[in-house]
């Protein structure tokens, strides 16, 4: 019986953590945020360097062969440090080839994807918030035409992998004829998404069926779960940073009962939450019965914890806390993101109740 | 990470297992025993072979155990399988028992802990008064050594238990002249004498569990005292991180949510089963969120007392998780039990199932326990302070 880290685990998160403070300060986030192209190639170049790329991919294919839970807590500092780039889209298409690809796409795209040779992405969303493998209409076959949205970094990707009708993937590449990336507007300046759209294009469809589709559901909404818990851990931490530092009437404004508790009810709120996705990672390697659910779960609580979290960050920082030049706001937009990406909680919830038989 | 016990542990649940399957229930003639008296012989057995009393030494009556929290887990849930009893609940072996053993001179060990794990003796507290709630220290009740014994006046309230408690736990102030926390002394005394009276306090739920206690010239030995004349602050506390502890067990939590989706089942929404209505499925599983969360919270402080690691300052949440969750969870079902939330919670109706009833007394019952123990609002205070470094406020700091 052992709910806890290893030493090798802490030492991931506390390397990930310097580097993203040495390399990733709040000036550099800030210009990324505010810049048009919003990918910045040498602080990725610098996580893969680290190895984030390669975590949860095997060893056969040139990756480190560990399990959802380092890659998870891998995103649960970069949630925590706010790091703009395409971590979590790259590593859903590594999770869908490893789980819906045959041994040939395996061969060829892992080993590229875990040393980040070639950037990957998912292209799920149908609109309308119609997320899920369940939702997919876009027929599958030997080209592919049909549009996809909210596709993380999709104007940098190099490979695409689209959710096809009924829960199946297809891989495309970038420069193949009829493939257009428009640039979306997104509000997480952090996290870039642009629409794709596919006419006839030529693709590579993979083996996996719903089944895959399923596994690779319930890993990417482990890996927001994880961000949102380590974005909602860090704003409480600032805010609390914040409420010992302000003074107002000759002292420190944390003094007062007011903010004290409403910082104690956001501690509440965040820190016994951490299990959640310790846990739905654990159960997507260790208790099959219990991955999905579990996923649907952590990913349905940590994101609405975080976006409550983020609001009550702002007003715990005043009128501070709503200037555009504020970091709350970054982490604000990126509890959106989490919150909105491969569906809102209410509909994980619902597939929970499903899930549990109800 | 590993949820799955060591093959050492699997042999000591077998172990365990195999102990309740042949003592619980009890059989034969036992078996047509009073139901306390079957739990009391139960017990008996059951530290004899080591499972309860774990952390109390052989000569007080306890199994004495070397510190194992994952086979006091693993004793837990096999003990809560077969619905035996478990470690008998109540104030006295949950807070009194662990001070003594912390703070009692030997003598008081020897006369009071058997007794008390045994459930032969039952204790009160005699903390809050009239005045004194949340500001604890301020209390009044007022002790004066006189001719070899203490002479006690004044008032406790809310008292649970006192109307059948055999002895009470009480702080009362002993050094009139001394700083507020320097004067108070922890002291034992018989409830069953004319110097106390007790009168019962009627709760909104109906039922009368707790009290006032009024002491006039009630008496007690000078030496029935635990720790010195003005550390009886020092010695509640061990007392009342004991209670935080008890409060704040997740066991508990699943259970009743559990419970709560069992009365959705059976719940009728316009003729269907209310577990079928999108809102009601949306309100379980955002509440279950919680109950997982802190059911695994609850497994990783597990881990980290098995480390002998302290928790860290999610120790100081349980109380407020937990007491938040029974509030929840009885609104939730309040809505699903429909109209029966206008009958009294006592009333056994015809057609309805008993528990509705029950969760009715818990709409109210859980208001008690997010009371009872610090109140929330005090929690609050406690892990901005402790747990997050947030300087205390003016006031407070005064007194």
């Amino acid at each position: 019986m052992n709910f806890d880290l290893t030493d090798e685990q802490d030492l991931l998160q506390e390397t990930v953590r310097q580097y993203a403070s040495n390399v990733c300060t709040p000036t550099r986030r800030r210009a990324i945020f505010d810049g048009d192209d919003g990918h910045d190639t040498e602080l990725w170049r610098g996580l893969l360097e680290l190895g984030l790329g390669a975590i949860a991919v095997p060893d056969e294919f040139g990756g480190a062969g560990l399990e959802l839970l380092d890659l998870a807590l891998a995103a649960e500092v970069l949630g925590a440090e706010a790091v703009p780039g395409p971590f979590l889209g790259h590593s859903f298409a590594g999770l869908a080839i490893l789980h819906a690809g045959s041994d040939a796409q395996k061969k060829t795209w892992l080993p590229k994807l875990a040393s980040g040779e070639v950037l990957g992405t998912v292209a799920f969303a149908e609109g309308d918030g119609r997320w899920q493998p369940e939702d997919w209409t876009l027929a599958r076959g030997a080209t592919l035409t049909g549009v996809k949205a909210h596709v993380p970094f999709g104007a940098h990707a190099g490979l695409f992998v689209v959710g096809t009708r009924g829960g199946g993937f297809a891989l495309c590449e970038r420069g193949a004829s009829g493939l257009v990336v428009e640039p979306l507007p997104g509000i997480d300046r952090t996290r870039r998404i642009a629409s794709l759209a596919l006419e006839n294009t030529a693709c590579d469809v993979m083996p996996g069926g719903p089944e895959s589709a399923s596994r690779v559901r319930d890993a990417a909404l482990v890996l927001l779960a994880a961000d949102a818990f380590g974005g909602a851990a860090k704003l409480l931490e600032l805010s609390v940073e914040y409420a010992k530092t302000r003074q107002q009437f000759g002292v420190t404004i944390g003094s007062f009962q007011g903010l004290k508790h409403q910082l104690a009810t956001m501690a509440v709120e965040v820190e016994p939450a951490r299990g959640l996705y310790w846990y739905a990672a654990y159960a997507f390697d260790h208790v099959p019965s219990e991955a999905q659910r579990s996923a649907a779960l952590a990913k349905a609580h940590l994101t609405q914890v975080y976006m409550q979290i983020a609001r009550d960050a702002v007003e715990a920082h005043g009128g501070i806390g709503f200037t555009w030049e504020c970091d709350v706001q970054i982490y604000f937009k990126r509890a959106m993101f989490d919150r909105a990406f491969l569906g809102a909680p209410a509909a994980h919830r619902e597939r929970a109740a499903a899930l549990a038989g109800w | 990470m590993d949820l799955s016990y060591s093959a050492e542990y699997e042999a000591f649940r077998a172990e365990v297992a195999k102990f309740l399957a042949a003592s619980w229930p009890l059989s034969g003639k036992e078996a047509e025993l009073p139901g306390d008296q079957k739990a009391s012989v139960f017990r008996g057995r059951a530290i004899e072979v080591g499972y309860l009393a774990r952390s109390v030494p052989k000569r007080y009556g306890g199994s004495e155990q070397p510190a194992d929290v994952l086979k006091a887990q693993i004793i837990r849930e096999e003990f809560f399988r077969a619905r035996a009893p478990g470690e008998l609940g109540g104030i006295g072996p949950s807070m009194l028992v662990p001070t003594l053993l912390e703070k009692g001179a030997e003598w008081q060990k020897d006369k009071f802990i058997g007794p008390t794990i045994r459930g032969e003796i039952v204790w009160c507290q005699g903390y809050s008064e009239p005045g004194s709630g949340s500001d604890l220290a301020s209390l009044q009740t007022r002790a004066e050594l006189v001719g070899g014994e203490w002479v006690i006046n004044g008032q406790k309230i809310w008292t649970s238990g006192a109307h059948v408690a055999d002895y009470m736990f009480c702080l009362c102030r002993t050094e009139r002249e001394a700083p507020k926390h320097a004067g108070i002394s922890y002291l034992l005394l018989s409830m069953k004498q004319p110097g106390i009276e007790v009168r019962p306090l009627r709760q909104m739920t109906g039922a009368a569990d707790f009290n006032e206690v009024f002491f006039s010239d009630a008496r007690t030995p000078a030496d029935w005292i635990v720790g010195k004349r003005g550390e009886g602050w020092i010695v509640s506390r061990t007392t009342l991180k004991h209670e935080r502890n008890m409060i704040g067990d997740a066991a508990n939590t699943v259970m009743m949510f559990e419970g709560l989706v069992a009365l959705a089942k059976r719940s009728l929404r316009d003729g269907r089963p209310a577990l079928d209505d999108p809102g009601i499925r949306q309100r379980l599983v955002a509440l279950e969120g919680y109950v997982r969360s802190h059911q695994y919270s609850g497994y990783r402080q597990l881990t980290k007392a098995a480390k002998a690691q302290e928790p860290g300052r999610i120790g100081l949440m349980n109380k407020l998780v937990s007491t938040n969750l029974g509030q929840e969870m009885a609104k939730l079902a309040l809505d699903l039990v429909g109209d029966d939330g206008l009958l009294e919670p006592r009333e056994r109706r015809l057609g309805a199932p008993r528990e509705n009833g029950q969760w009715i007394g818990q709409f109210m019952w859980s208001l008690g326990s997010a009371v009872a123990g610090g109140t929330a609002n005090i929690q609050r205070n406690v892990i901005g302070e402790r747990g997050l470094g947030l300087p205390r406020d003016a006031a407070a700091q005064r007194s």
